[in-house]
Formats: C-alpha cells, structure tokens, sequence
C-alpha cells in the first residue's frame, strides 16, 4: 500500500522558466524503502523535497500535480500540495521526516536536540519526553554511546554519530515517512555501514524515500528504485529488476556505470 | 627570478607591517609613560573639579550603557529582520544599505544632528542627548554584525528545524540565534568598545560636567570630551590629567576588545 503517491507532479523553481521535474509518478509504498537514484541535476533531490514541502522555506517556487498522504488516522489520502496554513505544515513535517546530507545537530544537548521535535509537537509531560528521547536514541543505535552524556552539547559528537542524532531526533516525533537526501555522502565507511543498518531497520516503523548518488547504496538497502534522468522519471520498479533486468536503456547505461 | 620576486614581495609586506606595528607600540609606549606617571589612587575616588577622574569615567560608561540599552535591542532585532524576514526583499536591501551608509557617516555629522533635534530645541546640552548619538552610531554597527553573523549559520540548519515542524520564529529564536550566539554577542562587545571612545558626536551634545552628576537632563559628564578641553589648557597640571584619562580610556577599550576576542577564541 502506498503511503504517499506521487501523481502528475511536476516542480519548478522561481525566477525559472522550464520545470526542474515534469511529470512523475511515483508511489511511496508503506514500510518499504524506496532509492532514487540519477545523475546530478536530474531532479531526484528536488522531488524528495517537495514530499514535505521544504521547498516553500524559498518563495516563489511552483507545484503542479499533486502529491498523496496517508492519513493513518482516517486512512485516506489527502493532497499535501493544498497546504496553506501554518499549522497545517507544522503537522505534515511531523508526519514527514527528513535527514540531510551533512549531519544539522541543533546548537543544544544532545538531549535537547532529540526533545526538540517533541517540544515542537506539544508533548510537556517530563517522563514522557525522557521516555521517547531515550526511545529514539536506541532506536537510531546511538544511545549506548551517548547515555552518559545526554547533557553534553551535540556538536562534540563524530560526524557519523551527529548523522544518527539527526536520525534519532526525527523518529522522535513519530513520522510515517521519512525522507534521507544523500544522508552517507559525508561520511566515512564504517559510519556509512551504520547508517544504512540502521536504515534497513527503521523500515519496520515508517517508509522510507532516500535519495543516493551511490548506486551500491541503493541495491544495498532498497526495495524498490526509481531513476532520473534529467528531470524525467525514467524507470520504477522493485530494486533487483532496476539493477539485474531494467527494461530502459538509459537506466541500463547508468547503472552499468556508461554515464552519470 | 620567480623566489626573488617572492622574496622581495615577502620583505615588503613584512616592513609594512612593522611600520604599522611600530606606531601602535609608541601610542601605547607614551600613553603608558606620561599616563601612569600621573596615575594615582585619588584620580578614581575625586572628581574633575577636585583634579580626578571620578564623574568623567562614570559618565562616560552611563552615556555608553544608555546607549547601548537602546542600541542592541534595536540594532539586533533589525539584522534578524533584513537576513532573516527579509531575506531578498527590496526594502529589506535598502535598510541594509543605508545601515551601510550609516555606519560610515562622519561622528561629527551625527553629533550636529542631535544637536539640532535635542540639544537646540531643548534648550541645552544633555546627557540623554549624548547617549542618543551615541545609540545611532552604534545601532548600524549591530545590525551589521548581527546581519554577517546570521549568514554565517549554514542553510541546512534552518531547514532541519523547518523539517521537524518548527515555525519559522521558533527556529530562528531557538536554533539560528543560538547558532550565531557567540559572533552577534562580540559583536556587541565590539560595538562597546568603539562607541565608549567616541568623542565628536559627545562634543555639544552631552557637553561635558566637572562634577558628578546622575542627571541626564544637563550638561554630563564625558571623558572624551573632558580630554579634548583638558588637552588645551595652558596648566601643566590639566594636561596631566588628559593623559591619565587617555591611559584608563585606551585601557578600557583595549580590555573590552580583549574580552571580545577571548570569547571567539574560547568558541573555537
């Protein structure tokens, strides 16, 4: 079942003619992990930005088409596209997560980083604060390592253990999606290994869109791929068809490493 | 031919820097020798009538703090709004140009225009007038640094807050502020420091008291402009006391600027 679906959806950015991206449709499907792979500039971080519409920080950009959420209370879909009030988009970025590409500890404790989103969302009561955060923390791997230290501030952490806060900090609240744009390209190996385990074991809470430049990342840890290319949605299905069998040349070509 | 010419380069730069280095050493050098020579207990406990120092060095810090009561609030709350709000926007660009111009504007400039706004029609010279001139030379300073500060917090930040739900207020004042804490908080201490040594917009608008006084209504005591006057005196004795005054006054500015660097440096 899809948890987001992705149709029509065509993105430009201000002061632009020619759309960014034209026309994809995609779906997010629920409790899977979803890559979209592509060479630069061919709109894949551009797509997963508009799923929780971190684009409107800049004014002036255009949507067209329409993006679905899953309400998991009603269970229908609403188009996240005719949001307008603020309120509105404070509920769907809690619903929507995202990771990005350099590790953004906030300039807090490691504990206050992770309560953020919860203080955000209205939870006040201490024991439960404490509960999730510690909650979070296990679930992102790194409470081991930082329970002594919980009031020390986030900054002192290595690159690949603030990338995990910032994973632990978006769990926190809960979402049913998370979004991760390139969230290993700044990392080292044994970090990068980290966090695709951990990745992996998130897909059984919340579905999960990644973007990727690195294509062993994406057959690594995806259950279905996506390939740009210049704006177009190339080529979609499951990750084994897209890497051993994919029915496009141009997918063929850049996986195969001919270009990209 | 390549090593000569870096070499010759190297030389000049260097010869450059000592001349540059040499002149600040001699202020310092003879401030500090016909300052302390004068410098004695009694300068801090009398006041100016009675050949001390007393009232100048608390007026000149009250002016300061006055104006800086008014200046910071002011002066940070518009750098968030030009990098912050309005981001882009045309308005947003022409405050941040005239702050620009502002803060290059002449202090004898800004001075005959207090001068003109609260000295005349008030009928007199007064301390509150001197503080104002003083806030409006120090309010672009602020803004300006308040402003690079802001821009130095990478993007990504505000987007991890904007991601998690935070509104727009809430990540600037929670994370963005935070961030940029330690550059804005030098900054002021910067801005401190150059308006605490000011003399030109003080001149006819605080005037300056031989006496002490809390009353900002009058004429008010001003260290800068005490060693302007003192500076012309004929008596030996006068002169004396300008260099003391100088001494403390560089004193002053150097350890506030001294402090504004520790904390950058403490950061890193």
């Amino acid at each position: 079942m899809p948890v987001m679906n992705i149709k029509n959806f065509s993105f430009t950015y201000a002061g632009v003619d020619k759309p960014s991206i034209r026309n994809i449709n995609l779906p997010i499907l629920k409790n899977k992990i979803t890559a979209l792979i592509g060479p630069s500039g061919c709109g894949k971080s551009t797509l997963l930005r508009s799923l929780n519409r971190i684009h409107d920080l800049y004014p002036g950009n255009k949507y067209e088409g329409v993006i679905e959420l899953l309400d998991f209370e009603t269970n229908k879909y609403e188009n996240i596209l005719e949001i307008k009030k603020e309120n509105e988009f404070i509920k769907l970025r809690q619903k929507v997560g995202m990771i990005f590409q350099k590790p953004t500890p906030f300039p807090m404790s490691i504990f206050d980083n992770v309560a953020y989103g919860l203080k955000i969302a209205g939870i006040k009561n201490k024991t439960e604060v404490e509960n999730r955060v510690e909650e979070a923390l296990k679930g992102a791997a790194l409470w081991n390592e930082v329970s002594d230290r919980l009031n020390k501030p986030a900054g002192g952490l290595s690159g690949g253990q603030q990338q995990r806060l910032c994973i632990a900090r978006a769990v926190a609240v809960k979402p049913e999606v998370l979004l991760f744009d390139e969230p290993t390209s700044a990392l080292d190996p044994i970090s990068t290994g980290a966090i695709e385990e951990l990745i992996v074991e998130l897909r059984k809470d919340v579905s999960i869109a990644i973007v990727t430049h690195n294509m062993q990342q994406a057959s690594r840890i995806s259950d279905f791929t996506a390939f740009m290319y210049m704006g177009d949605l190339i080529e979609y299905d499951k990750t084994e068809v897209i890497f051993l069998n994919p029915k496009e040349k141009q997918t063929e070509d850049y996986i195969t490493g001919r270009f990209g | 031919m390549r090593l000569l010419l870096n070499k010759i380069i190297l030389a000049l730069s260097l010869v450059s820097a000592l001349i540059g280095l040499a002149f600040l050493g001699w202020i310092l050098v003879t401030l500090a020798i016909k300052g302390a020579s004068a410098m004695s207990a009694s300068l801090f406990i009398k006041d100016l009538v009675d050949n001390g120092l007393r009232n100048l060095i608390v007026g000149q810090l009250i002016l300061a703090g006055l104006a800086s009561f008014v200046g910071i609030p002011l002066g940070i709350v518009a750098g968030i709004y030009i990098r912050e709000y309005g981001q882009g926007s045309k308005y947003a660009e022409f405050i941040r140009d005239l702050s620009d111009i502002m803060m290059s504007a002449p202090s004898i400039v800004i001075g005959a225009f207090v001068f003109a706004l609260l000295v005349k029609p008030f009928g007199g010279p007064s301390g509150f007038a001197g503080a104002f001139a003083l806030a409006i030379m120090m309010i672009p300073i602020v803004i300006n640094t308040t402003d690079s500060m802001l821009s130095l917090v990478p993007k990504e930040l505000r987007e991890a807050g904007i991601a998690l739900g935070a509104s727009k207020y809430k990540v600037i004042f929670n994370i963005v502020i935070r961030a940029a804490k330690v550059g804005i908080m030098t900054g002021i201490l910067l801005s401190f420091a150059r308006i605490v040594g000011e003399t030109a917009p003080l001149l006819f608008t605080s005037e300056t008291s031989n006496y002490f006084t809390l009353d900002l209504t009058s004429s008010f005591p001003s260290m800068t402009v005490s060693i302007y006057s003192l500076a012309n005196e004929p008596e030996e004795s006068a002169r004396d006391l300008a260099w003391s005054a100088s001494f403390i006054l560089t004193i002053m500015v150097l350890l506030i600027n001294l402090t504004g660097r520790y904390i950058t440096r403490n950061k890193k």
